[in-house]
Parts: C-alpha cells; sequence; structure tokens
C-alpha cells in the first residue's frame, strides 16, 4: 500500500482536475505520494494541460478495446492497474462514466465506493449527501484494502491549468476481446435543440411543487412578466408537462443567467449543478430546510400557489 | 422473460427528517414511508416488458416488517410475486453488505434480466444494481431510459450528461438500473389491489441467505449540512414578501 491514485477522465478536464484537488487534501493528511493515471493516449489533453505541482508518478492506460468505454474493459484495465500500484486510496471524479463501473471494480477488491464526496476531513472521514441534500453523512474506510472515492463535481476547487512538464508511463493491460460483453453505440443527442437557456439572462424554473401541469400557467405568467425564460426541474420533465429540452441540471442544460428564480424546487444536487453559477438565486419553497436555500440569496418560504400570483402582479405594476 | 425488479422503501420525499440523538441516522418515528421513485420506474419497465413478451415480474427487497407494505404496492401494480428479505439492520450494512443479500436472495431464480432504479432517495448511493451484476457476474447498463428484447439480448437507451443519449446492445441475462421518466408510471387499480392480497410473497432472513455483514464502510455520523450561502429571507404575507422581492430585483439585481 503506497499512494493515492486519482483516475482522471479525458474530456472531463475541469472535474478530473477537482478529483487532483482532492486527491492533494488526502495526500496532505496522509503524508502519502499522488499519482494520476487516465484512460487514453499520453497526449491526451487531460495529461498536456495539468492542474497544480507535478504528480510523483501518471500512468496513460492504453488498449484498443478502451477506445469506447465499456464497464467491462475499464473494470479488466483498473483492477490490474490497482493490483500494480498497491494504492492506499484511489480518487474518481463522480460522472456518469465512473458511476457505471467504478462500484464494479470496488466490488471485484470486497470494497465499497464511498461516492459523490464533498469533503475529506482529519480522520480521515469522508462527506458526503443524504435525503436529496437534507442531510450530510460522514463515512469512515475501515479495513486493509483500498478505499474507492469519487468526488462531487464543483466540490473541490482545481487548480489553474497548466502545461504539463512531467514523464508519463504508458500501462498496457490485458484484456481479452471475449471479455466485453457490452456494445456501445456513438453518442447522439435527444431532441433538436429549440431553447438555448444557457444564453438567457432571466430563468423562471419550475419544480415538483406545481403539483399538476394545470399549474403551470400561473408560472409562465410570472416569467412572461419578468421577460424570462421558463426551465423545469427533471421531475417535470419526466412526467411530460414541459419538453426535456427546458431542464437544468446534471442531465439537461447548465444555466447561468443573472436571475433564477426557482419555484417550488426542493434542490437536489443534480438540479443544483445545472444552476448554482447563476448570478443571483431566488428560491420559492413551502420548506425552509429545502436545500435550495442553502444557494440562494433570497428566499421566500411560502405556499408558491399565493406567493407568485401577488409576485406576477407586483413585477406587472413595477415595470408600468 | 423472468424479471427481477430490486426495490427499496424510502422515507416520503416531503417528509421532515431529523438528525437522531445519536446523530447516527434519522428519527424513524412517525415518518411516512413510499416506494423510491426510480424503483418505480423499474416495475414500469418490467411490468411493460411482461405485457410485451410474456413471462413472470418478481420484486425484491430488503427491510424491517413495513416494507411488506411497499412489496404489496408493487404487486397491486402487477408483478406477480415478491421476496421480502427481513432484516432490522439495514443501515448498519454497506452498499455491499445490501446487495450481497439480494444477490443471494435472487441467484436461485435464475431471471433473465433484473432491474433496479438508478438511486435511493435516502442513501443515494446509485450502486445497489451495478454491484449486483458484478455478484452475480452478469454484464450490466445503468442509467436506462428505454429496453428493446432483441433476438440475441437486449437494446437499451442509456442517458448520458447534459442532454445526450447512447445506445447499448447486451446479451441476457443482465442487470439494468433505470433512470426516472422513461416511461408513465401506472396507479394500482381496485382489481390489482384485490388481487395482491392473494400472492405469494417468500420470506427469508439474513442468516437464511449466509451473509456475512461486517461493513468495510461506516457511517458514522448524520448532520445538517452547513449554508453555502447566507440567504436573506424575505418576511411577511405573500403580497409583502412579493413586493419586498421586486424591490431587491429592481434595485439590487437590476433585472427591472
Amino acid at each position: 500500500m503506497s499512494g493515492i491514485l486519482v483516475v482522471q477522465e479525458a474530456g472531463r478536464n475541469r472535474i478530473s482536475f477537482e478529483a487532483l484537488a482532492a486527491g492533494r487534501v488526502l495526500a496532505d493528511l496522509t503524508g502519502l505520494p499522488l499519482e494520476t493515471a487516465a484512460v487514453g493516449d499520453p497526449n491526451s489533453n487531460v495529461f498536456v494541460e495539468t492542474s497544480g505541482p507535478p504528480p510523483a508518478a501518471a500512468y496513460a492506460v492504453q488498449h484498443p478495446l478502451l477506445e469506447s468505454y465499456t464497464s467491462d474493459g475499464y473494470v479488466l484495465a483498473f483492477e490490474q492497474l490497482i493490483r500494480k500500484l498497491e494504492p492506499s486510496y484511489i480518487v474518481f471524479p463522480h460522472t456518469y462514466q465512473s458511476r457505471d463501473y467504478v462500484p464494479r471494480l470496488a466490488t471485484r477488491f470486497g470494497q465499497v465506493l464511498i461516492g459523490d464526496i464533498t469533503g475529506i476531513e482529519p480522520g480521515p472521514t469522508f462527506v458526503r449527501q443524504l435525503f436529496q441534500g437534507k442531510m450530510n453523512g460522514s463515512y469512515r474506510h475501515q479495513g486493509d484494502g483500498p478505499c474507492f472515492l469519487s468526488i462531487q463535481a464543483g466540490a473541490f476547487r482545481a487548480d489553474a491549468p497548466q502545461p504539463g512538464t512531467f514523464t508519463i508511463q504508458p500501462f498496457e493491460p490485458e484484456i481479452p476481446a471475449s471479455a466485453i460483453r457490452t456494445k456501445p453505440g456513438a453518442p447522439f443527442r435527444g431532441s433538436a435543440q429549440t431553447v438555448d437557456l444557457g444564453s438567457a439572462q432571466l430563468i423562471v424554473s419550475v419544480g415538483r411543487g406545481i403539483k399538476d401541469a394545470d399549474n403551470l400557467p400561473m408560472v409562465q405568467n410570472l416569467a412572461t412578466a419578468l421577460g424570462a425564460e421558463l426551465a423545469a426541474s427533471r421531475p417535470i420533465c419526466d412526467n411530460g408537462w414541459l419538453p426535456m429540452e427546458r431542464q437544468v441540471g446534471s442531465s439537461g442544460q447548465t444555466v447561468a443567467p443573472r436571475l433564477y428564480l426557482a419555484i417550488g424546487i426542493s434542490g437536489a444536487i443534480q438540479h443544483l449543478v445545472g444552476m448554482k453559477s447563476s448570478q443571483c438565486i431566488v428560491a420559492i419553497n413551502k420548506d425552509p430546510d429545502a436545500p435550495i436555500f442553502e444557494v440562494a440569496d433570497y428566499g421566500i418560504v411560502g405556499d408558491l400557489f399565493e406567493v407568485v400570483p401577488a409576485l406576477t402582479e407586483a413585477v406587472k405594476a413595477a415595470k408600468q | 422473460m423472468k424479471i427481477i425488479v430490486a426495490i427499496k422503501q424510502v422515507p416520503e420525499r416531503d417528509a421532515q427528517v431529523r438528525v437522531d440523538a445519536a446523530a447516527k441516522w434519522i428519527e424513524a418515528s412517525d415518518l411516512q414511508y413510499a416506494l423510491n421513485e426510480s424503483d418505480a420506474y423499474a416495475l414500469e419497465e418490467a411490468l411493460q416488458l411482461k405485457e410485451k413478451h410474456g413471462g413472470e415480474v418478481i420484486v425484491v427487497t430488503a427491510g424491517p416488517e413495513r416494507v411488506g407494505q411497499t412489496i404489496r404496492e408493487a404487486l397491486a401494480k402487477g408483478a406477480d410475486r415478491g421476496i421480502h428479505i427481513d432484516c432490522d439492520d439495514l443501515e448498519s450494512r454497506d452498499a455491499l453488505g445490501v446487495a450481497r443479500l439480494l444477490a443471494a436472495a435472487v441467484k436461485p431464480e435464475n431471471a433473465d434480466l433484473l432491474l433496479t432504479g438508478l438511486q435511493s432517495e435516502d442513501l443515494g448511493q446509485g450502486q445497489t444494481g451495478v454491484i449486483l451484476a458484478e455478484l452475480l457476474g452478469l454484464p450490466h447498463a445503468s442509467l436506462i431510459l428505454h429496453v428493446e428484447k432483441t433476438d440475441s439480448g437486449l437494446t437499451v437507451k442509456r442517458e448520458l450528461e447534459e442532454g445526450w443519449f447512447q445506445t447499448i446492445e447486451l446479451p441476457t441475462p443482465a442487470v439494468l438500473t433505470i433512470q426516472s421518466g422513461g416511461n408513465k408510471l401506472r396507479y394500482a387499480t381496485l382489481m390489482g389491489i384485490k388481487r395482491a392480497k392473494t400472492k405469494e410473497v417468500r420470506r427469508a432472513t439474513a442468516a437464511e441467505l449466509a451473509v456475512d455483514a461486517a461493513p468495510v464502510v461506516l457511517l458514522e455520523r448524520v448532520s445538517l449540512p452547513q449554508k453555502q450561502k447566507s440567504t436573506q429571507i424575505l418576511p411577511g404575507t405573500p403580497k409583502e414578501a412579493a413586493a419586498a422581492l421586486v424591490e431587491k430585483l429592481k434595485f439590487e439585481v437590476r433585472v427591472l
């Protein structure tokens, strides 16, 4: 057992650098050296453009069968790299890709991924969210095996990218073609994007609190009065009440408008990652403990069916 | 097609959860529980596949006596039978420990397909299905919105980030974790509720399943999160609060 291995994801540089930053926090706490690895070419930009001081070692994991992502291929490749390096901690960015294969990889070592962590405290203990962000849980790893961690986007501050000047060693795992059981197709876009929420200056966004599709015109009226685009959290689009292209969050669009007005949205992390960079966030919610109030600049705790019509009238009056 | 759906009972979404006295878990008394949302979509996908191709849908869950209610609800929606793994110490088991219980209970069934929701609304680890696949030696795909049976196995639609998707082909038996929103959820009919009462629910205990409970990951403490920003709460009646907000939007945020 020797060090901290940060597994970066080529093409996902920002969150990969945040994982590196988390790895450094852990290195400071434990005194262990930091190593990095990523699937792909040593010239991959996740190595060429790196972040912070150089790692003790860097590995480019290469195999023709890793060119398209499959969980079977990635599990086999990283199982072999981990057996070779014997790290004490393995840190991943928490992405759709890592959550697809890392639980499986950890199981192969009799371990459990502590996933989507937002903090590392002395011990070390690892903090992650519970109950859709309403609570935090502090987790500890026990036993001798390697500890698997994944880092929530935005939870650790990445150093500024700079040219990497360290040696990158190739690592070539053995992967028999028969070990890959799934056949992935090329990524494609869902529907034609006709709504570009990314460039909207003002967004009124609606969530589960609206209760029924019949109540949407009330929110649309407010959006119209403000001159804002209408957006929604996932459940509204899941129900087919608004088209998917109006969804804000990890599976929808990422926005950073001057004003983001969240109505009846509790603020699960999947939604927050899509809007927390907004310049001003206003939340209207009946639950004073809703996680949306953790990121809001202004809040109104109350019944949205009373507050929204009152706000629409007040906006109209102010604009006259 | 024999399909197993692993489901979880979780505190209701609107439940006011409070940290318990020992700060180890939440105050469990007078909590209302419901079927985890993405598990409801997994069940829906299973029921639709059965309607198209025939076969059997079996739901499995682990937990105390109260989770029996969630099994009955799934049976009322159309599942054929249930497996209830009786255990009162679910919170002290890690994701691997729970998946081992489920794997031991479903292995003898030799199902063609195992479905679970993408993640639970309480712990939100999103790992059970993927670990289950590894324990059973089966291929898996996660974040699935649509499942189609083919001659050689399955074609599934997987959600990627930021509005992208991907199609994956995989052989059966396989494990899929289901994302919410792929189907419209059904309600139980009166007839369904009546029928559910006579459907078989097999009980098994952790001891019978011979599963080692020693966790490698421990939840040591539960706490309330600290605010990232200091939110200015605008008080008063709806009308007063709305007027105060318009003032802020006009003079401080300057968007009016």
